[in-house]
């Protein structure tokens, strides 16, 4: 029989539902596995076993009462630390709110609540899910579970790492340019950013309101579909929410016999490295071996797609953070003689290099003046893209892009140049940008056993359609199954 | 030289909807501190807005009530700036597409009648407040007031007094009240003026330099404010030096306004569209069905007022003064059909009464129905006015029925003429001294006669009546 770290989220609420399993003996084992394993991996910012287990206990009663009978009843679900549960910290990564504690529940965690879904913690990010690699992070990075060198990707990289090392069957991540499909690329897990609107964003920490959305990370497509219909749908909290027609099963139901996929592997001013586009097509033959019709696309405006989304996600960023004024809580620097003096010590001090550099661009690009040449134009440049995408849905169900140009880089290597960081969000960026739905599927490995993702796009509101695709590729070649072979304890790859 | 003042006006209506702008939380006046605040309107992490529905229903109203177009697509923006009191660090507001433009008011002053133009309405959420304090060197603040709607109502610099900004936003304040969408008590804070105001020399075409004072509360202040800020001014120019463009505070104290901000380090808002609320559609029938719920206004009731019912332009005006008044004198004529006797029972023993008890318009104590029945009963001869108004004051303090109050308290006049006559008869006969001074033509003893008559009757008959009947007995 599989451990229960190997079984899937379903797999484990199935069990406890029939009493096979207790739900409080579920969580401990996570629990003792994020102890024994996370000191190396970092994966987790905050961590209570009183209260875990406690949780677990009222929700093994109420799976017996019958209170709990969902699909994931009992499961563990890891949180990304921008989301906020009532009473646990909510730092976002940062100095700034390190202190800060929720004060209510965001939306979805309170349908994962009502579903008898229990938290087991909050995990690490990029500082205000900013950055690729989870090492802009005032808690430090957490290291890949594949190559403990190397980093998990990021933003949501606690929440990918700590799948892929079983340390919790699912989490939620958030997506702004890609922050959940990367570090699952990177890991070798399942994540799906949802369309732009179809789960509410109450409770999570802004970084740009018009990308961010939040997403379910999982071993697979299947767990990923289960939480994902947990979360979804319209919230009165939420203006910008919409009302989701999504059915799980319709959406597991492996499909994608006559579907018409589009390939896209390259654009112009982008690298791809030769691994990651092999395996990409290779993944496409074998769509096409499952009855689906392949062509090749180009979509020149991808080249775009990088400067519009750094543009206006600077630019919302730099109004979203700007509540971090260390008036109300947070982070407050210690002897200013002056409401400027406080602003500017406890902002200096507080934030780190990646959110002060987003902040100062971004306030730049919103100055009298600058407006209508950046915002505006990058708006546009939005909307084209937007229009783009929805041409080529007149003609393709799915279009199939690599999720990055590369695998999981080493630890250090990425900040230094960070350009060439923001430019491998290309793929990513261009969904979040157009608002559409797209999942991170493991598709391979490149010479180094690093895992490899592609990327699903689907029209918008086209999750089953994607989830159906993916399952339907899961079923015929098996990448989800492997887990990573580094020795969790500590020592690296080697 | 001669110097003309420029003055534009911007004024922050506070709206008397019940909750926040963005959020479910009361907005009591005098609540205690940070009691009326919840997560959205602190800017906690992760808190997003909705609109109040009420507050759209609002702006609508009073943009139609100040003749503007209203903008059917319309949206919220966001204006960045630090303050301890702005919780987000920005305030939504509406810069791109306000809710209403293009509208006017007209004022009357010693001068005659002038149109001012309204540029823009937008809706924007107020900030909290700052209280400071002195003695332990500290300044704390209050949220509640944080999320707030107001409507933010621009006018056009068609302003060259203190004289017409005061009668436009007391003209403002009688139609804000009338269509009920803001109490306009200025002494809470609920109506505030920024103003903006620059001199030029007398015919000269371009404007000067302006500057703004922020945040005045008061009629008197804002009079005051122009005139010192005018003569500024104007001395400045004089002396050869130069206005600086720069924001303003007016200290009432010292009478004197004191520079908040230089234009140099003047604000850049950074305003962009708010990602955290879609664009509202304003629907052709959602604006007609709140047309329909605006009562008519003031000006419209008072011209009425004197061309059909054939009012002075001075009562016609108190009487429109308020909606509420003008509503229950609208009650009273349709009942009695007396236009000026009810116009001076309201302008006389109602106002007064009013007044004397502070009872504000809105909650006036006696029904239109029992100051019909005292007109009725006047008209007919059955109460005189010194029982009529005693029954009003009756319905008024002890919501008295006038009726039965006169019945109760035997003060009905005798309407029955032949037991009139009955008694002056026995008047007549017991005063022959003084009814034979009258037949020999001596008029003052007609008076006496009366005045023993009115006794005999316990003054409860009318003294014309009984007049009448007197020279009818004497020949």
């Amino acid at each position: 029989m599989k451990e229960i770290h190997e079984m899937t989220a379903v797999e484990i609420s199935e069990k406890i539902k029939c009493g096979e399993l207790g739900a409080e003996e579920c969580a401990a084992v996570f629990l003792d596995r994020a102890e024994k394993y996370d000191g190396v991996l970092n994966c987790f910012t905050y961590i209570d076993r009183e209260t875990v287990l406690k949780r677990a206990a009222e929700v093994q009663k109420g799976v017996k009462s019958g209170r709990y009978s969902g699909r994931l009843a009992g499961a563990v679900v890891a949180v990304k630390d921008n989301i906020c549960v009532k009473d646990m910290p909510a730092s976002c990564g940062s100095k700034i709110l390190k202190n800060f504690t929720a004060p209510y529940n965001a939306t979805v965690i309170n349908r994962l609540e009502d579903e008898g879904v229990i938290v087991l913690g909050k995990t690490n990010t990029d500082e205000f899910a900013m950055g690729s690699t989870t090492e802009t992070s005032y808690f430090g990075p957490t290291l890949n579970p594949w190559d403990l060198s190397r980093v998990p990707g990021g933003s949501s990289g606690g929440s990918a790492a700590c799948v892929s090392a079983g340390l919790a069957p699912l989490a939620l991540g958030t997506d702004t340019g890609g922050s959940i499909r990367q570090p699952c690329s990177f890991c070798g897990v399942s994540g799906l950013k949802p369309t732009y609107s179809a789960v509410s964003r109450f409770g999570l920490i802004a970084y740009a309101s018009s990308f961010d959305q939040i997403g379910p990370i999982a071993k697979n497509i299947d767990d990923c579909a289960a939480l994902y219909s947990v979360i979804c749908g319209k919230d009165f909290s939420d203006s910008t929410s919409s009302y989701v027609n999504f059915d799980y099963g319709r959406a597991v139901t492996p499909d994608v016999r006559g579907k018409k996929i589009g390939v896209l592997t390259d654009f112009s001013g982008g690298k791809i490295d030769a691994g990651v586009k092999s395996a990409v097509l290779k993944s496409a033959e074998i769509f096409e071996e499952l009855g689906a019709e392949v062509e090749e696309i180009s979509m020149p405006c991808l080249e775009y797609c990088v400067p519009a989304y750094y543009i206006l996600a600077c630019a919302q960023a730099s109004s979203n953070l700007a509540r971090y004024d260390a008036v109300k809580f947070g982070f407050r620097a210690e002897n200013c003689k002056s409401a400027d003096e406080l602003y500017i010590k406890s902002r200096s001090e507080g934030f780190g290099i990646e959110a002060k550099r987003r902040i100062m661009l971004g306030n730049f690009l919103l100055s009298a003046g600058y407006y209508e040449t950046y915002y505006k134009k990058a708006l546009k440049a939005r909307e084209y893209i937007k229009n783009e995408f929805l041409r080529i849905f007149e003609n393709f169900d799915l279009i199939i892009t690599p999720v990055a140009p590369s695998t999981a880089p080493k630890l250090g290597a990425s900040l230094k140049r960070p350009l060439e960081m923001y430019l491998a969000d290309a793929y990513t960026a261009a969904v979040n940008l157009a608002s559409l739905p797209a999942c991170s599927c493991p598709c391979g490995f490149d010479p180094n056993n690093l895992p490899i993702g592609f990327q699903l796009i689907g029209k918008p509101f086209a999750e089953e359609e994607i989830i159906g695709a993916a399952k339907a590729f899961e079923e015929a070649a098996h990448f989800y199954k492997n887990p990573p072979v580094t020795n969790l304890s500590g020592g690296g790859s080697q | 030289m001669k110097y003309e003042t420029v003055i534009g006006l911007e004024i922050h209506a506070q709206l008397s909807a019940k909750t926040k702008i963005f959020c479910s939380c009361k907005t009591d006046f005098g609540a205690p501190a940070n009691t009326q605040v919840c997560p959205v309107c602190l800017g906690l992490p992760g808190a997003l807005p909705v609109l109040n529905r009420k507050v759209l229903e609002y702006a609508v109203k009073t943009g139609l009530a100040l003749g503007c177009e209203i903008t059917q697509l319309t949206s919220f923006d966001r204006k960045n700036y630090f303050y301890p009191d702005l919780p987000k660090s920005y305030q939504i507001s509406q810069l791109f597409l306000p809710i209403c433009r293009n509208g006017s008011v007209e004022i009357e002053t010693e001068n005659g009648k002038k149109r001012i133009g309204i540029s823009e309405i937008h809706m924007e959420e107020d900030a909290g407040k700052l209280i400071h304090s002195e003695e332990e060197n500290l300044t704390y603040i209050d949220f509640n007031r944080c999320g707030v709607a107001l409507l933010e109502i621009v006018s056009q610099p068609d302003f060259t007094s203190a004289d017409e900004v005061t009668a436009y936003i007391e003209k403002l304040c009688r139609i804000l009240k009338y269509i009920d969408v803001c109490d306009c008590k200025m002494q809470e804070g609920s109506l505030r003026a920024d103003i903006n105001l620059s001199v030029r020399p007398e015919g000269q075409k371009e404007l000067g330099t302006r500057t703004e004072m922020k945040n005045l509360n008061s009629l008197r202040e804002i009079r005051r404010a122009i005139n010192y800020e005018a003569n500024r001014q104007a001395e400045l120019i004089e002396s050869g030096k130069k206005v600086i463009r720069r924001t303003l505070r007016w200290d009432d104290g010292k009478g004197q306004s004191i520079p908040m901000r230089d234009k140099e380090d003047a604000a850049d808002y950074k305003y962009f569209p708010e990602p955290d609320l879609p664009p509202v559609f304003v629907s052709k029938e959602y604006i007609d069905g709140i047309r329909s719920q605006i009562p008519e206004l003031p000006d419209s009731r008072t011209e009425r007022y004197v061309n059909e019912l054939g009012l002075s332009e001075y009562d016609a005006r108190l009487l429109s003064e308020s909606v509420h008044i003008s509503d229950f004198y609208e009650k009273v004529i349709n009942g009695c059909g007396e236009y000026k006797e009810a116009a001076n029972w309201i302008t006389g023993e109602l106002m007064r009464l009013m007044k004397l008890n502070s009872v504000p318009d809105e909650n006036i104590p006696v029904s239109p129905e029992s100051l019909v029945e005292i007109i009725n009963m006047l008209k007919a001869g059955e109460i005189n006015r010194t029982v009529a108004k005693a029954a009003f004051e009756e319905s008024f303090i002890n919501k008295a029925k006038p009726r039965e109050y006169v019945e109760k308290n035997n003060l009905k006049l005798f309407t029955d003429t032949e037991k009139i006559r009955l008694v002056l008869t026995k008047v007549i006969s017991e005063n022959e001294k003084s009814v034979s001074d009258y037949k020999s033509g001596k008029s003052s003893a007609f008076g006496y006669i009366t005045g023993q008559a009115m006794k005999a009757l316990n003054s409860k008959a009318p003294v014309k009546e009984v007049q009448k009947i007197l020279k009818q007995l004497l020949g």
